[in-house]
């Protein structure tokens, strides 16, 4: 059954892309998506970093820099962060277990397929009469007042892609709790696994609270409802809360995974063992548990009283505490070791001062009452850019550089990595740094233009010069990518040199089944014990034998597809006749090709034994 | 054991649906995946909470004009009936006995078709008779969508184990079937638990006031 990997051709490759259900495979699928995604919101937000270089700028009218501010933060945070980091787990998480693939590679397909679909059909709206137009949080009051089609892009795509993120969730979870290796314990796992074990938690407690407010809004806008419409008795304030019961542990979805990527940066670039392995587990696990009871910080000036504004200011403020820990376990892990600054180093090493910045400006938002002179300016702005970017985009691009040689077999060039370093890192701060002081002198965040005289010039004019920065930094990644990837130059199983974890033991990239013989883990940092031995390889823990494998399927396209297909069938039914039969026909091609896989057995295929020991130079090895 | 392997009454094993790493997975991941729709649920049930009687004006019904204990009664019934005999079903399907599972699988069925029936008359009840609909208020909204995704999931659980029990109408049981048959009765039972709260929070709660 190996044949199909002979295949040749332009086709025959993009019909394996279209079909795989290989981890290794739909992390690459992610990294193309969600890089995509990521220059777009790229681009979007250059275009608002132009609009508001100069005061009383017509570069953007009104009406486009709320679509353009819009997509930036719906896409950046969706279409872009989430599948970046979703790239990296893919790659690198059953890898670092010990699996051989993870625990639902069926729906692990379908989870890109659904992603993919939801966003390709939000971005759709740019040609289709305009883009959303209503924030990233669409608040209902500005959402049902939008006019067109515009929120009902934003809804429906969101809704497609949000399936595809609770799926992707609820896999990595079983993956992580049942396929782990002989020896992989909980407390010797990764903390790239272990981040990723939490945040997959998250998404499945976090995500059906937007699946539900984003029905509503559905409903509302397209079916009649009257959940938000005041003069109905609905009330628009449900919203806030379900978005942001949602909305808060989202980021900690985005920077959990980025804490374990640098956690496994920092350790294996100081060539020492994490400092404070357990309580680095107990602080992610603290994060995510306090993530879910502070929601309404982002409330404090709706109106809830005192006493709502006292608590969740004390428990946001209680977070600062796990993440304290973390950032002296980093600090700890790096004294005393010996320091290689690579690329990812530098990113680990520009995140941490970045990050407590972004850490200390969020617990003055926390102050309820100071946040009444914070609120919906750019001192808000400054803050999360300062977390997510300096937090999650610095960690996805240290972990894109460090994965990348186990994803495609060969290494980004060090001196342009450090040249996007250095542009990325001064351009961030730039940019940003600036934004927290406009904000305090009073300049409102998503609003399009701003007067002269009022002493914002240079701040906005230093803010832009910053994202230029950024823009060229990343230019240069795209052409260190373009340049590795046509040289080509392949490298073993260990191209750092000072892996520590089971995904430095196979080969760059591995073999589709990962693992000849699954590997017996001794402690943590498995392959660094191993090493530390004189070996060169993991010890096994079975027998060589068959491998079961799962079959390629085209069904998790088609579920996605008719997902996608429905969507424009709801959007246009109001207006249109052909629209319920188009949403009607959507949903028998989902319902269909999901009856299809029901009913027709798929046992998966076997790799046989004979076959594994002619190619003896890949994976473990007895 | 391998997931293809014939067995008899002899060698089934005493948890088949978790003998598999692929059963076990699946387990798991079904446990998880009611985890969400227990949130998801308890959001509609909160948002059913926070507008519940929420009407433009005089003249619109509320919750206590609306509901009637008998129909209710019947319903709840049903459903727990239908949730007992699929237990039957997984009985049978832990002793080897493929026949009666899809015996009271067929049961089951039959059972959740009453209580879809009566869902329907109910909700065209409303309508007709008290001009109670989706559009006609945010208390509205709120009703039908909680008690409509309910509906929803019950069709959605009817249809899965109908298209098990015809798919495997003249095959034995396997340990690639079994656990399909166990997560939907899982399901079929999650059903049941939400119906539970929702004959509490729902109709009892509107009944009383």
């Amino acid at each position: 059954m190996s044949s199909y990997a002979q295949k040749r051709g332009f086709l025959a490759t993009l019909w394996d892309y279209l079909t795989t259900v290989d981890h290794k495979k739909i992390a690459v699928l992610y990294l193309v998506a969600g890089g995509f995604f990521f220059v777009l919101g790229g681009i979007e937000a250059i275009l608002i970093r132009v609009q508001l270089a100069v005061p009383n700028n017509d570069f953007l009218s009104a009406d486009m820099f709320n679509q353009v501010m819009t997509m930036h933060g719906t896409t950046m945070i969706f279409f872009a962060a989430m599948p970046l980091l979703f790239a990296l787990m893919n790659a690198v998480l059953p890898l670092q277990i010990g699996a051989r693939d993870v625990a639902f590679p069926f729906v692990n397909a379908l989870g890109f397929w659904m992603f993919f679909f939801g966003g390709i059909f939000l971005n759709l709206s740019w040609f289709l009469g305009g883009a959303p137009d209503a924030g990233w949080t669409s608040y209902a009051s500005l959402s049902l007042a939008s006019e067109g089609k515009r929120i009902d892009f934003y809804t429906l795509g969101i809704q497609i892609s949000g399936f595809g993120t609770l799926m992707a969730g609820i896999n990595f979870l079983v993956t992580i709790i049942n396929m782990r290796t002989t020896g992989m314990t909980f407390m010797r796992m990764p903390m790239f696994t272990w981040t990723t074990f939490v945040a997959s938690a998250l998404i499945l407690f976090a995500f059906p609270p937007l699946t539900i407010s984003i029905f509503f809004l559905i409903f509302d806008r397209l079916f009649g409802s009257q959940f938000f419409n005041v003069e109905m008795g609905g009330n628009t304030i449900i919203w806030e809360h379900l978005f942001w019961i949602f909305g808060h542990p989202e980021v900690y979805i985005l920077v959990l995974p980025a804490f374990g990527i640098f956690s496994e940066v920092i350790s294996i670039f100081s060539r020492k063992r994490l400092f404070g392995y357990a309580s680095m587990v107990f602080a992610t696990v603290l994060i995510g548990f306090l993530g879910f009871m502070v929601w309404a910080h982002h409330m404090f000036t709706t109106g809830l009283g005192p006493i709502a504004n006292a608590i969740f200011a004390v428990a946001t403020m209680a977070i600062a505490v796990p993440t304290g820990i973390k950032i002296f376990n980093w600090l700890l892990t790096m004294w005393g070791g010996s320091i290689k600054l690579t690329t990812p180093m530098l990113y680990a090493l520009g995140f941490i001062p970045s990050f407590v910045i972004g850490g200390v400006t969020g617990i003055m938002n926390a102050a309820s009452m100071a946040d009444y002179q914070y609120h919906d300016t750019y001192f808000v702005v400054g803050h999360f850019h300062y977390t997510i970017l300096g937090g999650v985009v610095f960690a996805i691009l240290a972990g894109l550089h460090l994965y990348w040689p186990k994803m495609f077999g060969t290494m980004l060039n060090e001196t342009l990595g450090k040249i996007t370093f250095w542009l990325f890192f001064i351009g961030f701060h730039l940019t940003f740094f600036v934004q927290h002081f406009l904000g305090l002198m009073g300049m409102p965040r998503r609003t399009y233009t701003f007067l002269e005289g009022q002493g914002l010039e240079t701040g906005n004019m230093v803010s832009s010069i910053g994202a230029a920065f950024m823009a060229v930094g990343a230019i240069v990644l795209v052409i260190n990518i373009i340049i590795t990837s046509v040289k080509n130059q392949k490298v073993g199983n260990d191209p750092w040199e000072d892996g520590r974890t089971l995904e430095w033991s196979v080969s760059s990239p591995p073999p589709h089944y990962n693992f000849k013989q699954l590997p017996l883990v001794r402690g943590i940092d498995a392959y660094w014990i191993e090493k530390m031995e004189g070996r060169k390889e993991m010890t096994p823990a079975e027998p060589l034998g068959d491998i079961h494998m799962p079959n390629s399927s085209f069904i998790p396209f088609m579920i996605s597809f008719g997902l996608f297909v429905a969507a424009f069938g709801a959007m246009y039914r109001p207006d249109y006749s052909w629209g319920l039969p188009v949403l009607v026909g959507g949903l028998v091609i989902t319902f269909g090709s999901m009856l299809i896989r029901s009913l027709k057995d798929d046992h998966g295929h076997y790799i046989k034994k004979e076959e594994l020991m002619d190619d003896s130079d890949k994976g473990v090895q007895a | 054991m391998q997931i293809q392997e014939k067995l008899s009454f002899e060698t089934w094993p005493a948890a088949p649906e978790k003998e598999t790493l692929e059963g076990q997975n699946k387990v798991l991941g079904f446990w998880l995946f009611l985890g969400g729709e227990t949130v998801l649920f308890a959001t509609l049930f909160a948002t059913y909470l926070a507008l519940k009687d929420s009407v433009p004006g005089p003249g619109h019904a509320l919750a206590k004009d609306l509901f009637s204990m008998p129909l209710v009664f019947l319903m709840t019934m049903l459903l727990l009936t239908s949730s007992l005999t699929s237990v039957y079903a997984i009985y049978h399907m832990k002793n080897f006995n493929a026949k009666k599972m899809k015996f009271w699988f067929v049961v089951t069925v039959l059972l959740g078709l009453g209580f879809l029936a009566c869902e329907i008359y109910e909700f065209n009840h409303y309508v007709r008779d008290f001009n109670h609909t989706f559009s006609s208020s945010a208390f509205g909204s709120a009703f039908y969508t909680l008690v409509g995704f309910h509906g929803a999931h019950v069709i959605f659980g009817l249809g899965w184990i109908t298209g098990l029990v015809v798919r495997n109408w003249r095959r034995e049981l396997s340990l690639y079937t079994a656990p399909k048959f166990y997560l939907a009765s899982l399901y079929w039972h999650f059903i049941d638990v939400v119906w539970v709260f929702i004959f509490s929070v729902v109709y009892l709660m509107g009944m009383v006031g």
